[in-house]
């Protein structure tokens, strides 16, 4: 019975053409060349820059997104919950008052600790409450941006002291090694993810929970835990996006997030994450992320779409790449 | 009698397998014809290939002798041959007559005629001898009650050919005996009928001629007189069915590792106790829906579950499989497809899932572990697997079970709970399985057996626990065990009546 034929050449294979990873690296040569045909300046090391910044707040969140989306979950919360912390934030530097260094790491513990306990909040109903993810975070969007239009008395919350916006400024718009701090940050937060997804059990249990939770389940995989902290992940990445969003504009107003649950989950399924879960792809969000602020750029250096319509093109982009997913998919 | 169905020569390969190779068959007008095989002999493919469900890779199905192609199954339907599925594919929240109708509703100016519709699957459920109240709604309805429905549903469309794929996997057997009268009365309305099954005595009981497969291939077409089962056991197996099962293990001993005092699980089991032996193969035998699978999906922590359980002659109770597992129990569910592994997983993340903490150094995964970790997995339970990078949803039933079992193993476990272990699973790997049991066995462990198949229970349990509607109906030793004493218990009818059921004549 022990017949060792079958085993020659069972060697697992690592370098697999897999067309599903790849297809978001092709999107983004493809755009990329489109990019250039449309305008010169398009290819330039300052645009291209320009464009990696800017994606670092959605980048950042759809990380986090990856996880959720990666256990079967989904979290249409992130943009609320941005505004609410950025809201919160400033509200805090305001109160503490100080322009210096102190006051900073003040605003910025309140805003990781808020948006932690949003994460925690969102992550617990779904647990032990047993509801649809859809329900709870359509449910907890609406209260986030209730709140900061409450809070915001339907105005604008700015950050008052000018001489702490000079000290803040730097983490948007400064830069090392002339790399801008946004993009070294977005870089970091991927890094760490990449290593949670794949090196860990705690990762491995996500894609689990994701593939099938009766399985994850049945094998003794500790989904309740597992399915709260997808939640607190996802809110520390949004935690962490307004540290970076807060010194760009100095304030948060009942606009401000908008429509960021869209780009976040629209960066993650173009990377090639499954929106049912058990597959997550890190660097595909990454590249997501990218894609998404690639087209609003083309689109503004063109004039072939007025740039309003970017979230248009957003949505639109969502419908195909779940389109392309399927054919891919029907296609093996 | 005339034939009214021929397939001559067909083939089906599903990528490099050959799942069929060149069988020929027929069926004639008001008989009935019995495809009996193992798992995986290739009777359902068959089956579908007949009924449009599949189209062949080789070969040509004739109806009355006029060559025919099925390119979907409403073709097929509609030149009159009908396949009775093995699940119930029934909308559970639609009334019967609903259900009867689904998708070719009688209208009238473009709005649903109900009082036809159900007049009419009244007439169709009495044609069958059936009392089934057609507004009543599917859900409420007995499993055997919702597989006559969807016969009437299959037998709306004008018939020739009725093709039933096991039929009686989920029938009592007294349930079982209506169906055949059903069956019994389409042959003599002129109905050509195919019986797919592998319960022979069944087979013997209803058939008038037999077709033997065997690892896609037809081995023996032959008339019912004077073909007995345990032929037919010997043409579907091809080898001696004695060494099928191994040596049991020596005599349990005397030390209990697990006792059971009083278990309930809500609706489904009702005050069990029972005890388990070091050393011992146990097996609990009883009908699908008698609360064994339930009874230790409880007992692991899976569902909520009182009772008094001792380990050792301690207490325990496990709020999780992780818990159970941490104490040394494993279960391995029935439902391997949706329980027991992920089947778009790679077969390292399958065998690793529940002992991940053994493969890591700090935070991360050692995947260099986990592969050596598999290779030796492969080795020692023999998983067949084209590459190490498959996905555990390509594998074969047997090759999945012996994974699971591996996975199960990393566990260390001291008693391993396994449920249907040989469902779906073809004859070379049961064998290897049995095999491993009864090495759990032999090392010490302690080893409980869930099992519909009643050969499976006699064959490798040192006894039996018989449960019937969330009771332990009773306990069989060793020296008595056999069929008639489980069916006995299981059904609960009389004993003569029993042996008489499960021989098949009635």
């Amino acid at each position: 019975m022990t017949d060792t034929a079958f085993r020659t050449g069972a060697t697992e294979r690592r370098f697999s053409l897999d067309l599903r990873a790849l297809s978001p690296f092709i999107a983004l040569v493809v755009l990329i060349i489109a990019g250039s045909l449309v305008n010169p300046d398009f290819l330039t090391i300052s645009n291209l820059t320009n464009v990696a910044t800017r994606s670092a707040f959605i980048a950042i969140i759809a990380v986090g997104a990856t996880f959720v989306i990666a256990s079967g979950g989904l979290d249409l919360s992130v943009g609320s919950m941005a505004a609410l912390v950025a809201g919160v934030m400033i509200l805090t530097l305001n109160k503490v008052g100080g322009a210096d260094s102190a006051t900073l790491v003040a605003g910025m513990a309140a805003a990781i600790g808020l948006s932690v306990a949003c994460g925690l909040a969102n992550g617990l109903i779904v647990t032990f409450g047993r509801i649809e993810p859809f329900i709870v975070t359509l449910g907890t969007m609406g209260i986030f941006r209730s709140l900061v239009v409450w809070l915001a008395a339907g105005g604008t919350i700015t950050m008052r002291n000018a001489d702490l916006r000079e000290l803040y400024r730097p983490i948007y718009f400064g830069d090392i090694f002339g790399i801008p701090i946004p993009i070294i940050v977005f870089l970091v937060v991927a890094g760490i993810g990449a290593l949670i997804l794949y090196k860990t059990s705690f990762g491995r249990h996500v894609v689990a929970l994701g593939s099938n939770e009766e399985v994850a389940r049945y094998s003794g995989v500790p989904i309740w835990r597992v399915r709260t902290l997808v939640y607190v992940i996802q809110g520390v990445c949004v935690g962490i996006a307004v540290l970076v969003y807060v010194p760009r504009l100095g304030s948060a107003t009942p606009t401000t997030g908008l429509l960021w649950e869209l780009q976040a989950i629209t960066a993650v399924v173009v990377g090639g994450t499954a929106l049912k879960g058990g597959i997550g792809r890190i660097g595909g969000t990454v590249i997501g992320a990218i894609i998404l602020e690639l087209v609003a750029n083309i689109m503004v250096l063109s004039n072939f779409v007025s740039e309003f319509l970017v979230g248009a093109v957003q949505g639109a982009i969502i419908i195909v790449a779940m389109l392309l997913q399927r054919s891919l998919h029907r296609g093996r | 009698m005339e034939l009214v169905l021929r397939v001559d020569a067909i083939s089906k390969s599903f990528g490099p397998i050959e799942v069929l190779s060149g069988v020929s068959l027929d069926v004639k007008r008001g008989e009935i014809h019995a495809v009996i095989g193992e798992n995986g002999a290739g009777k359902s493919t068959l089956m579908k290939v007949m009924s449009g469900h599949l189209a062949p890779t080789s070969g040509a199905i004739y109806l009355e002798d006029q060559p025919v192609v099925f390119a979907t199954p409403s073709e097929a339907e509609k030149r009159g041959i009908v396949l009775v599925h093995q699940e119930i594919l029934l909308a559970p929240d639609l009334t019967v007559a609903e259900n009867i109708f689904l998708g070719r509703e009688i209208t009238r100016l473009g709005l649903m005629n109900d009082t036809a519709m159900r007049a009419q699957a009244r007439q169709v459920l009495n044609q069958l001898g059936a009392r089934i109240d057609p507004n009543i709604r599917v859900r409420e309805l007995s499993i055997a009650d919702r597989q006559i429905v969807q016969i009437a549903r299959a037998l709306l469309v004008p018939h020739r050919v009725v093709v039933f794929d096991e039929p009686t996997a989920v029938l009592t057997p007294v349930e079982a005996e209506s169906l055949f009268a059903i069956i019994r009365r389409l042959r003599s309305h002129g109905v050509g009928v195919l019986y797919i099954s592998h319960r022979l005595s069944e087979v013997k009981a209803i058939a008038d001629r037999v077709t033997v497969l065997r690892d896609g291939k037809l081995i023996a077409t032959r008339d019912i007189d004077g073909f007995e089962p345990i032929e037919m056991a010997r043409l579907m197996v091809g080898r001696d069915m004695s060494k099928l099962y191994p040596e049991k293990p020596d005599a349990a001993s005397d030390e209990v590792t697990l006792k059971v005092e009083n278990a309930s699980v809500p609706d489904h089991v009702v005050d069990v106790s029972f005890s388990l032996r070091r050393g011992e193969v146990l097996g609990f035998g009883g009908l699908i829906g008698a609360g064994r699978t339930e009874l230790f999906e409880g007992l692991v922590g899976l569902r909520p579950f009182k009772g008094r359980v001792l380990l050792d002659g301690s207490a325990v109770s496990f709020r999780d499989a992780r818990d159970a597992m941490a104490a040394g129990i494993v279960y391995l569910s029935e439902d391997r497809k949706g329980k027991g592994l992920l089947l778009q997983q790679n077969l390292r993340i399958n065998l690793t899932l529940s002992a991940l903490q053994k493969f890591t150094h700090g935070p991360f995964i050692d995947v260099g572990a986990e592969r050596a970790a598999l290779d030796t997995a492969i080795g020692d339970f023999d998983i067949r697997a084209r590459r190490r990078d498959m996905l555990a949803g390509e594998l074969s039933g047997g090759n999945q079970q012996k994974l699971l079992l591996a996975k199960m193993m990393l566990a260390e476990p001291r008693i391993v709970i396994i449920d249907e272990p040989t469902r779906g699973v073809d004859i070379g790997n049961k064998e290897q399985i049995y095999r491993f049991i009864a090495d759990l066995a032999q090392q010490g462990r302690s080893v409980i057996v869930i099992s519909s198949e009643m050969q499976e229970l006699i064959g490798l349990c040192h006894r039996v626990i018989v449960m019937r509607n969330g009771i332990a109906a009773g306990e069989v030793p060793q020296s008595d065990l056999s069929e008639d004493r489980i069916v006995f218990l299981a059904t609960g009818v009389h004993e003569e009546r029993a042996a008489e059921i499960a021989a098949g004549h009635v």
